[in-house]
């Protein structure tokens, strides 16, 4: 039997906190349920709240049953919940139990929560993709490369594999100044860590002590490259900026100048 | 690192590449090897030019000396421009330093001919498998085939790169004896069939023996100079047909003739770049890849030019008006593709989301079908639609009235007002 009654479940705003809240929602056959984050709770006036422990035993039982239910399924879900979009888990705990209680295969693109689940989990994958394409690295002189961030979402989890297995023969650091934590590759793993910083290293045009001198030439190449590469007779500055968003533009060594 | 030289070859090489359009750093399967440095299984677009091209690649010539004169080439023996070139260390430098700053996927390495063919070619595959030999270099590699070079380098030349290409850029062979009377067709198409060859040969032998060396992972392209010779479209369309089902390519670029010098068989500086036309035959392009379209559904000797103002799939709906109304909810996924305003992606949308229930205008809004063009061609479940019997004139007109292409002021022919 399932019952309509509104609870409120608080969580510690982990993926796999809110993946045990998702099975206390299933196990007592819910509806509809409200999931919010510690730290953000409001009380509703007439609703039940429950504090839900992050189990990860629990977690792992819902991802593997989701997966195995639909594989892209659990993909949207993660990527949506890096979103941090307001009021999403709720939703995303809608999405579920239709996913779960789907009786076909395939994604009904007409039911208007799982279409927006799908839009959000893309415009996180698009973020993904752009910061795999807009970190620029920059030389230490303690030989470690090393790029701020600042993406929309809380994509560093997604892109950890990529740089792993693209700069395996270097040691870098990405670094999430809004989130105020980022990755170290080390050459043996990756790990995460925070840091105080003092300098943020942005792409200035002064010299900064930190880096080595080849790292300005470079960056000057490489700022020579972008204007060469352009053809002037076909300039289109409206797809540039559609491309390469302006938000972007002050970690982009070729477009400093523009800043 | 001569820093002062190294910048001033760079943008001289770069300059004179840029006018190669093939940018794609996707298609191959490279992975990282032994903790090694890149990897080229997806294709990234690091940054975007002023004219909103893509950059994923380091594109430069390895030299723009050549001893050839084709007049629609900035490099032509015969132009008055600054000449440099590259030692092969120093291409291996650059590409290394900007890949480990993530600036590019790898290197699109061309060059201008000088002594002969082989030698050309010689030293662009020593420029590659220094990358990959000495430097464990895993990265995307594009390499030009020069047209004339032997089948042992261009062997050679497919062990270390990703992709090969050689560009036939003008589409009809008198085009080629009018711009280009130093080289002949068979120039282009020998590298190309040896290279086609190599991959059918790779592919069976890797089923029997796995350790088969890889060759040319990402295929081969090729790509056509736009308007400088007077051709239709059908001519480059039929062309690169030729060339998709005969050499296996994996893509087709076209490329918008930008006039760069005086000569009087070629369009006159500051004559527009033909970028609208040079969208439309992509567009025709992608219809023949990925919506199962054949090439003379779209162009044939009635219709030799695809029209500007209209994209290529509405032309051929508009023409073909005997297959419309389609039903959304019932209609295969052939059929759906060839609906104006509605995308592969929509197609799959619509083939998940009709199992669940029967879609409405709604619903097809909702998932991104551009219904003011497809409204004319479908049914749905809803008991509105278009009853009126339009013929092609007034569907187009309608059609046009309420969209705001991008292109729109270069077909326009109404005069404004103001003006």
């Amino acid at each position: 039997m399932t019952t309509n009654v509104t609870k409120t479940f608080i969580y510690d705003g982990s993926f796999n906190g809110f993946l045990t809240a998702v099975f206390s929602g299933f196990d007592q056959k819910l509806m509809v349920v409200d999931i919010q984050k510690e730290r953000m709770a409001q009380n509703g006036l007439f609703s039940e709240t429950e504090t839900i422990f992050t189990n990860i035993a629990t977690a792992k039982r819902v991802w593997n049953g989701i997966k195995d239910r639909n594989s892209n399924a659990i993909k949207h879900i993660y990527f949506s919940f890096l979103s941090g979009e307001k009021g999403l888990e709720p939703l995303l705990y809608q999405y579920i139990r239709k996913i779960m209680g789907a009786k076909q295969a395939g994604v009904d693109f007409s039911d208007s929560c799982i279409l927006r689940i799908n839009q959000i989990a893309q415009k996180v994958s698009r973020e993904k993709h752009r910061m795999e394409a807009f970190v620029r690295f920059q030389l230490t002189k303690d030989g470690i490369y090393f790029a701020n961030i600042e993406p929309d979402f809380d994509v560093l989890p997604l892109i950890s594999r990529h740089f792993r297995n693209r700069y395996a023969d270097q040691p870098w650091i990405i670094y999430d100044i809004k989130r105020k934590y980022g990755l170290y590759y080390d050459l043996n793993g990756v790990e995460i860590i925070s840091m105080d910083l003092s300098q943020n290293l942005m792409n200035s045009i002064q010299k900064s002590s930190l880096l080595t001198h080849e790292e300005h030439d470079y960056q000057q190449l490489w700022s020579n490259y972008f204007k060469s590469t352009n053809i002037k007779s076909r300039i289109n500055k409206k797809l540039h900026n559609q491309h390469v968003p302006k938000r972007y533009w002050k970690y982009l060594s070729e477009k400093k100048e523009a800043v | 690192m001569d820093y002062n030289r190294i910048k001033e070859k760079l943008n001289i090489l770069a300059d004179a590449a840029k006018y190669d359009v093939s940018c794609s750093s996707s298609g191959s399967n490279r992975q990282n090897k032994n903790n090694g440095l890149g990897n080229a299984s997806n294709g990234i677009c690091h940054s975007y030019a002023e004219d909103g091209r893509c950059i994923s690649l380091l594109k430069i010539l390895l030299t723009n000396h050549c001893i050839y004169d084709c007049a629609y080439c900035v490099t032509r023996k015969s132009n008055d421009v600054k000449r440099a070139a590259f030692k092969i260390q120093e291409v291996v430098d650059l590409t290394i330093n900007f890949y480990r700053r993530n600036y590019i996927e790898g290197l699109f390495l061309s060059s201008g001919i000088f002594k002969n063919p082989d030698y050309t070619m010689e030293r662009l595959i020593t420029v590659a498998k220094k990358l990959r030999t000495e430097e464990n270099f895993n990265g995307y590699i594009h390499l030009k085939s020069i047209p004339g070079a032997s089948d042992e380098l261009m062997y050679e030349a497919g062990l270390y790169a990703d992709r090969l290409s050689v560009n036939i850029e003008i589409p009809t062979i008198s085009g080629l004896k009018l711009l280009a009377p130093d080289k002949n067709h068979e120039d282009f198409a020998k590298p190309m069939r040896k290279v086609k060859d190599e991959i059918l040969r790779y592919k069976s032998e890797k089923k029997l023996i796995k350790s088969t060396p890889t060759y040319a992972p990402a295929g081969q392209s090729t790509q056509m100079i736009v308007g400088a010779t007077g051709e239709s479209d059908k001519d480059i369309m039929y062309s690169a047909t030729h060339f998709y089902k005969n050499f296996h390519m994996k893509r087709v670029y076209y490329s918008g003739y930008v006039p760069v010098m005086k000569d009087n068989r070629l369009p006159a500086i500051g004559t527009q770049v033909p970028m609208l036309r040079e969208n439309r035959l992509y567009q025709t392009d992608w219809l023949l890849r990925f919506y199962g379209f054949s090439v003379n559904e779209i162009l044939n000797n009635e219709y030799p030019n695809l029209d500007m103002d209209i994209d290529p799939k509405l032309g051929w709906a508009l023409r073909n008006l005997q297959h419309f109304p389609v039903d959304i909810n019932r209609a295969d996924k052939s059929l759906l593709a060839r609906i104006p305003g509605i995308g592969m992606n929509s197609v799959n949308k619509i083939l998940n989301a009709r199992k669940f229930r029967k879609l409405d205008w709604d619903h097809l809004k909702k998932m991104g079908v551009a219904l003011n063009r497809a409204k004319y061609f479908i049914l749905c479940d809803s008991r509105y639609w278009e009853r009126r019997d339009l013929d092609a004139e007034r569907i187009k007109g309608l059609i046009l009235s309420t969209s705001y292409g991008k292109f729109r002021n270069s077909y326009s022919n109404q005069l404004s007002l103001f003006n």
